[in-house]
């Protein structure tokens, strides 16, 4: 589904990845962990198209098409979607528009009609419900003066609105407490199917316990040194990064 | 010849036509005209028009419209789709088969300035010039010198006006640029109330120049919603002053929407006279290509008690010229006022350009006052995160730039109005995106 091939990309003269090579076929959930400043950040920015990243060699292709080709929106139409890991606050923009908007956004591309008014709320209220979100969110600004737990279940609100064939989730976990990081996981989980595939970005291994990876990738210095299954991740959390790092230099 | 005797010879003109007329009208002329001479128009070193330049204007030689001929099919579109009571001027003319008088209530007088002037000259006599004379500027002295037509609005105690009162200003295309200096006078007496919806616009192609004075009095306990939605032909020119006065618990709602024009200026004044007055100001300001939109208020809060309350917004495109000054004047001995304002500008480019000045005085010492002015440009990040799900770019922009212009339209109460202004700020948006219906939806749930 996803095949990102020797991808070089550097920010502000910053050369940031260093030939990362990652394939995701559809019905996997791949982790990628790294130590601060590996990079972890840049590939979901680059996937999603995000300004200031500069790719200097290598591809991405999603089911064949040529990613780093595609506008932001058309990434995100394909089925690509980003969650954030600072989610921008938009005022004036309630977060009910947003998501109507988006979703008829996704329909109009499949060549589908706009999702009727009923339809569409009896939808929202079920995903809202999902999310252990209370129904005054939807008449809210899109994340405005929202707590970070807040910012991050409306994250994942939209990927369950929108339905994306590959989610991208940027350090979903970081700021949440366990009671919020159960509801951001079963989220997760619910998107879960042999059609679609999950990308989680993680400093720690603690999200692992709650959405288990196919699939464990560590990068460090903008390249994936080490890849395992869910074992890795364990096993990186009782002897730390240093382990790996002496590994691969090993 | 001098900029100003172009217009002294157009009035001359003008007057050599006209017949026996009531001599306070001859006199008040007279003296226009001569503060007119002795003013000249307005130059950048005059502090209220630092920012504007009317050379425009001043240059201009602008002729007077004979008639009010226009084509009914054309003015049928240019008219807003709302049961309305409507006074129709072409390029100041009045224009009785445009209008529609028909079923007007009791209690409500609504015709043109000639008529009133004919039926009873002494009654107009009393109340116009009464709020403005012709020291307020070089255009309001223009403006008496050529007195002759316009609104009157005329509320008897007590009367409640369902229907909104349109007073539409048709601006005309033709050969020669005109002029035109109307005058709006409402009178609200105590306990009335209404909702008057000035509108300009016109043909495409015309470039004529407007100067409007109005002057708007309200009794006690009167409430008047004064929408002026100026969409005038791109070309146009337009300079208003509007004067109101307040009585004991009136209050007066304004919404200054400016769209069209290419050189714009309007001026607002309220004086809050009784206790538990309050003024509304809302204002929303969208200039694109070189149209240049200049909003002044000004609130005197000259009684205790008073509450004067402001928020406008602009919204700049292309090499489009904003300018906003928003006063609050608070008289010595006027206690337990508030007085709130605030002004939010947006730069949609790097060449539009915005001159704010908000300004507090205050000579009393229990008040609560606050004002403020921001500018800023569309958040990219906030575009982007929109682009990530899907949404384009330019219906990004649009959805970001109705959000800012939010706050003032969702106080309009008349969704024609509000429909309109939002698709001028924000450009059409496609239909999935029409956001009405999901409110509504919302509401559903909420209710659940």
């Amino acid at each position: 589904m996803l095949e990102v091939k020797d991808l070089y990309v550097t920010v502000e003269g910053n050369e940031i990845l260093k030939g990362l090579t990652l394939t995701i076929n559809a019905g996997e959930v791949h982790a990628i962990m790294g130590p601060n400043g590996a990079g972890k950040s840049t590939l979901s920015a680059v996937i999603a198209g995000k300004d200031g990243y500069e790719v200097t060699s290598g591809s991405i292709t999603f089911e064949g098409q040529d990613v780093l080709e595609m506008e932001v929106e058309e990434r995100a139409l394909a089925g690509m979607l980003l969650g954030f890991q600072y989610p921008v606050e938009i005022p004036g923009v309630k977060n009910i528009y947003l998501l109507k908007a988006a979703l008829n956004a996704k329909r109009s591309a499949n060549g589908q009609e706009d999702i009727p008014a009923p339809e569409f709320m009896k939808l929202i209220k079920e995903k809202i419900a999902e999310m252990k979100m209370d129904a005054s969110f939807l008449q809210r600004s899109v994340n405005e003066g929202f707590s970070g737990g807040e910012k991050k279940r409306n994250e994942i609100l939209q990927m369950l609105v929108l339905q994306p064939r590959l989610a991208m989730l940027d350090e979903i976990d970081s700021g949440l407490d366990i009671d919020a990081m159960k509801v951001v996981a079963d989220g997760v989980n619910s998107l879960r199917d042999a059609e679609r595939a999950i990308l989680l970005v993680t400093h720690y291994q603690r999200l692992l316990d709650y959405i288990v990876p196919d699939r464990v990738h560590v990068l460090v210095d903008g390249r994936i040194v080490k890849s395992g299954d869910a074992e890795l991740a364990k096993k990186l959390e009782a002897h730390g990064y240093d382990w790996v790092e002496e590994g691969s230099a090993a | 010849m001098s900029d100003v005797q172009t217009f002294l010879d157009r009035l001359a003109e003008r007057n050599a036509q006209r017949g026996r007329e009531p001599t306070w009208i001859a006199a008040r002329r007279q003296a226009g005209a001569a503060r007119f001479e002795a003013l000249g128009f307005p130059t950048r070193r005059d502090e209220a028009w630092k920012y504007t330049d009317v050379r425009a204007i001043a240059r201009g030689d602008f002729a007077l419209a004979a008639d009010a001929e226009f084509s009914p099919a054309t003015a049928a579109a240019l008219t807003l789709p709302i049961d309305a009571h409507r006074l129709t001027f072409v390029d100041g003319v009045f224009s009785a088969s445009l209008s529609q008088l028909d079923g007007l209530p009791s209690g409500v007088a609504l015709l043109p300035l000639s008529r009133a002037l004919e039926e009873n000259h002494e009654a107009v006599g009393g109340p116009l010039g009464r709020l403005t004379g012709v020291e307020f500027s070089p255009f309001s002295a223009l403006n008496t010198a050529f007195t002759e037509e316009g609104a009157v609005v005329r509320l008897a105690p007590g009367t409640v006006v369902e229907k909104p009162i349109v007073l539409q200003f048709l601006s005309r295309a033709g050969d020669q640029p005109v002029m035109s200096h109307p005058r709006i006078l409402i009178e609200a007496a105590g306990r009335s109330q209404a909702t008057v919806i000035e509108h300009h616009i016109g043909e495409e192609a015309a470039a004529n120049f407007t100067n409007l004075v109005e002057e708007v009095m309200l009794d006690r306990g009167a409430i008047l919603t004064h929408y002026k939605l100026q969409e005038a032909p791109l070309a146009d020119l337009h300079v208003a002053s509007i004067h109101v006065e307040q009585g004991r618990d009136s209050t007066y709602t304004s919404f200054n929407l400016n769209l069209g024009g290419s050189l714009v200026r309007t001026d607002l004044i309220s004086e809050l006279n009784g206790q538990g007055a309050t003024a509304n100001f809302y204002g929303l300001f969208y200039g694109q290509g070189r149209q240049h939109v200049d909003s002044h208020t000004l609130a005197n809060h000259n009684a205790p008690h008073t509450y004067s309350n402001e928020n406008y917004k602009g919204i700049l495109d292309d090499r489009a010229h904003g300018v906003f000054n928003g006063k609050v004047v608070v008289k010595r001995d006027s206690q337990k006022i508030e007085g709130y304002q605030s002004n939010a500008n947006l730069l949609l480019s790097d060449r539009a350009e915005i001159d704010a000045k908000p300004e507090l005085e205050i000579y009393a010492d229990d008040v609560k006052c606050s004002h403020g002015s921001t500018t800023g440009q569309l958040d990219e990040e906030a575009i982007f995160a929109l682009r990530t799900r899907g949404i384009d770019r330019q219906t990004a922009r649009g959805l970001l730039t109705l959000a800012f212009a939010g706050e003032v339209l969702e106080e309009v109460d008349v969704d024609t109005i509000s429909e309109r202004v939002e698709l001028a700020v924000a450009g059409k948006l496609p239909e999935r995106f029409n956001l009405a219906g999901l409110v509504e939806a919302a509401v559903a749930l909420d209710d659940e």
